[in-house]
């Protein structure tokens, strides 16, 4: 951190906006992660709604992220990582005896950046959520959530005449669909999306937006993007993340039109990052 | 940080700017000696090929060349007369009886009838060892087989001596007998003449070399107990070294934590890789056959040995393949409510398992050409018989070549290659299957 970073990291002092809402799905509260020795988060405190799609912006390394993977205890898997605070999911805490990490990712779904699908086929990529967690009593049910999460991702019209092709045979946009059809075939309850849309081009990019917003329906979404353009299309509430720290929080149009903090006003004019 | 500050500076301190010549007449000047330089480098690679190339052929032509007539029997005809009083059996004998009639008289007999005036004791004797050894148990089996010939007179093939065989094989000019390398007499030279131009000799395919163990008779020598031996050991070393290592790979790569002792038992294993082989060989005589009495001469042991030898091959092999295995599939797995294991099973694994198959077959066939540790666990032995089971006492191919190639007799050269080639088609024969499975597991990602 140079000199001007480290003056506006102490500028920083507590959250702009107010981070809770009424009826809370995931209610996260001081949340602080280490890497180590290092500090990616200080202190953050975040509330998700449910029907809602909350945007995380701000620039590289300011630990959007890594706040996002806290949320389904990806965070876990890398050896070094401490994650302390306290987290909810229906007031139930996160690292408490009745959530295992196994049941709770089944509860908070997550896209990736880049589209990941699993070299099995098409069918297999959506049914294997389903298949681990015994959510299909036969293989009639099996196809019906098959289909289901297929046309909820909007690519079953594309692919219903080969879906025992393998599902790396797709297109950019369309694997990035399946593996959002392979996140709600568990029929989650949260879905996290990191930068989703990062390696598309921009018609796959709409698609998946629209998708979003479908999906807000009957999903709480937190999703993390680099465009805030996106940010601005597809939520209804927005935090900017910057060194971090949760720097603004509020409603989306409230942040692209009139922030009030001085480091978020910089950033979605685009002066830095 | 703003641009035109950048330029500025470039410019004080005389940067080269895309409007400067002279990087276009410095790359020109340079073009021709970078691609002479790759040109070169070009010709390196292709001369290293063809010298492989080339001994790879020069090691073929010469072992083929030499192993080919092993493949080929030379068999002589006899009218046998299965007299009862010379046996001393009858068709209703036991199989006993029947086993220890003496045969060999009856071919001696059909040799001297062949063959009448010959009367000497000495001269006699020379015509008897035109025939092999071994034709009195080929004998012996086809009466066992069908006891009511007894006493009746037949006609039959049964195997020349080796020294016979090289002369009809090589196709020696039996005109001049003294122009021929041999340890035939003359006389034994102009009966065997007699009986080639009679259309008493035929040459065959040598089913003797598939069926029979080694033997000290070159022409009753085969590989079958050697091809079991090597067959049976390295089933042991596989069944033994690929489950444990692809468990030890997974747990080092997927669950164990990162520590001092992990990073000890790395280290180990890899030591463990470059252990001579004797050494294992050391290893199995004192704890398997001197603690555990296991069998001497086994493939049990032998397999326990080579698939300690093994095992850090595969580990190591198994390890760099789960490392290949993209670690977004594991997130989109674990992000799904996999748990840590069914990760594992169902994307991992999978995914690695082409790696995995071919650090196996490296593994193997080095199992497969290693006779340092069975040295001391006595598979160096001469084995007629050819073993039933993991316990029986057996040898390996590549035993079997050094113990042919030890042996004087000319017709042993060409058991020798021979044996070679079987252990190269074994080889080929193990990369193949390795191939379709690795094939069946391939999957882009």
């Amino acid at each position: 951190m140079n000199e001007s970073q480290q003056t506006a990291f102490e500028d920083i002092k507590e959250t702009v906006g107010d981070v809770t809402v009424d009826n809370p799905k995931m209610c996260l509260k001081n949340i602080d992660v280490f890497y180590g020795d290092k500090q990616a988060i200080y202190d953050v405190s975040l509330d998700i709604a449910n029907n809602e799609v909350i945007a995380m912006i701000g620039p590289s390394g300011c630990g959007k992220s890594t706040f996002l993977r806290c949320m389904n205890r990806m965070n876990d898997t890398i050896p070094s990582c401490r994650v302390s605070g306290e987290m909810m999911l229906d007031g139930e805490d996160l690292y408490g005896p009745s959530l295992d990490p196994v049941l709770l990712r089944a509860r908070v779904g997550m896209v990736f950046q880049k589209p990941n699908p699993f070299a099995k086929s098409i069918y297999d990529n959506v049914a294997y959520g389903p298949r681990i967690h015994g959510l299909a009593n036969n293989r009639a049910e099996l196809d019906d959530i098959v289909v289901n999460s297929l046309q909820k991702a909007g690519l079953f019209s594309e692919v219903q005449d080969r879906l025992d092709a393998p599902g790396t045979s797709l297109s950019g946009g369309q694997q990035q669909r399946l593996c959002i059809a392979r996140t709600i075939a568990v029929s989650p309850e949260v879905i996290l999306m990191d930068e989703p849309c990062s390696a598309l081009d921009p018609i796959a990019t709409a698609r998946i937006e629209e998708l979003i917003d479908e999906l807000r329906q009957n999903y709480a979404i937190a999703i993390v993007t680099h465009s805030m353009q996106q940010a601005a299309r597809v939520s209804q509430r927005t935090a900017y993340f910057h060194l971090g720290k949760l720097v603004e929080v509020g409603a989306t149009n409230t942040i692209f039109t009139n922030p009030t903090h001085e480091l978020t006003e910089n950033y979605i004019t685009g002066r830095f990052g | 940080m703003n641009n035109s500050d950048k330029s500025n500076a470039g410019a004080a301190s005389g940067l080269p700017t895309p409007a400067n010549k002279d990087t276009t007449s410095i790359v020109k000047a340079s073009l021709k000696r970078r691609y002479a330089a790759e040109k070169r480098f070009k010709l390196y690679g292709i001369l290293s090929i063809c010298a492989s190339i080339g001994f790879l052929v020069i090691l073929m032509v010469s072992i083929f060349s030499k192993g080919w007539p092993a493949f080929i029997g030379t068999y002589m005809q006899l009218d046998i007369t299965l007299d009862q009083d010379t046996l001393g059996v009858t068709p209703q004998s036991s199989y006993k009886e029947l086993r220890a009639a003496n045969y060999s008289k009856l071919i001696n007999n059909a040799l001297l009838e062949r063959f009448p005036d010959v009367s000497k004791r000495k001269e006699k004797r020379a015509l008897y060892k035109l025939v092999s050894s071994g034709a009195e148990y080929q004998l012996s089996a086809h009466v066992i087989n069908d006891p009511s010939m007894i006493g009746q007179s037949i006609k039959m093939w049964v195997a020349a001596d080796d020294e016979v065989s090289a002369l009809i094989k090589y196709k020696a000019n039996l005109d001049e007998p003294e122009n021929i390398t041999t340890r035939l007499s003359e006389k034994q030279i102009a009966w065997t003449k007699q009986m080639l131009d009679a259309g008493e000799i035929k040459t065959g395919l040598n089913k003797a070399f598939f069926t029979n163990g080694d033997s000290r008779e070159p022409e009753q020598a085969g590989i079958r107990a050697a091809l079991v031996g090597s067959a049976f050991t390295l089933l042991i070393t596989f069944l033994l070294s690929f489950p444990v290592a692809v468990a030890a790979a997974i747990y080092l790569e997927e669950f164990a934590p990162q520590n001092r002792w992990t990073d000890l038992v790395e280290v180990n294993i890899n030591n463990l890789a470059a252990v001579p082989s004797i050494v294992f060989g050391l290893l199995g005589l004192a704890v398997f056959i001197n603690f555990f009495s296991l069998p001497r001469s086994a493939p049990i042991v032998g397999g326990i040995v080579l698939s300690l030898m093994t095992l850090p091959t595969i580990i190591i092999a198994s390890r760099a393949a789960l490392k290949a295995v993209p670690p977004s599939i594991r997130e989109a797995a674990r992000g799904l409510g996999a748990s840590p294991q069914q990760v594992v099973w169902h994307h991992v694994l999978p995914l690695a398992m082409p790696g995995i198959l071919t650090g196996t077959i490296i593994g193997l066939a080095q199992a497969l050409g290693e006779t340092a540790p069975l040295l001391m666990i006595g598979m160096v032995a001469f084995i007629v018989d050819v073993p039933s089971s993991i316990t029986d006492a057996a040898t390996v191919l590549p035993v079997q070549v050094f113990l042919w190639a030890d042996s004087p007799e000319r017709a042993f050269v060409e058991k020798t290659s021979a044996a070679i080639i079987v252990l190269l088609a074994f080889l080929i024969l193990m990369n193949a299957v390795a191939v379709l499975l690795r094939k069946k597991f391939e999957r882009r990602w």
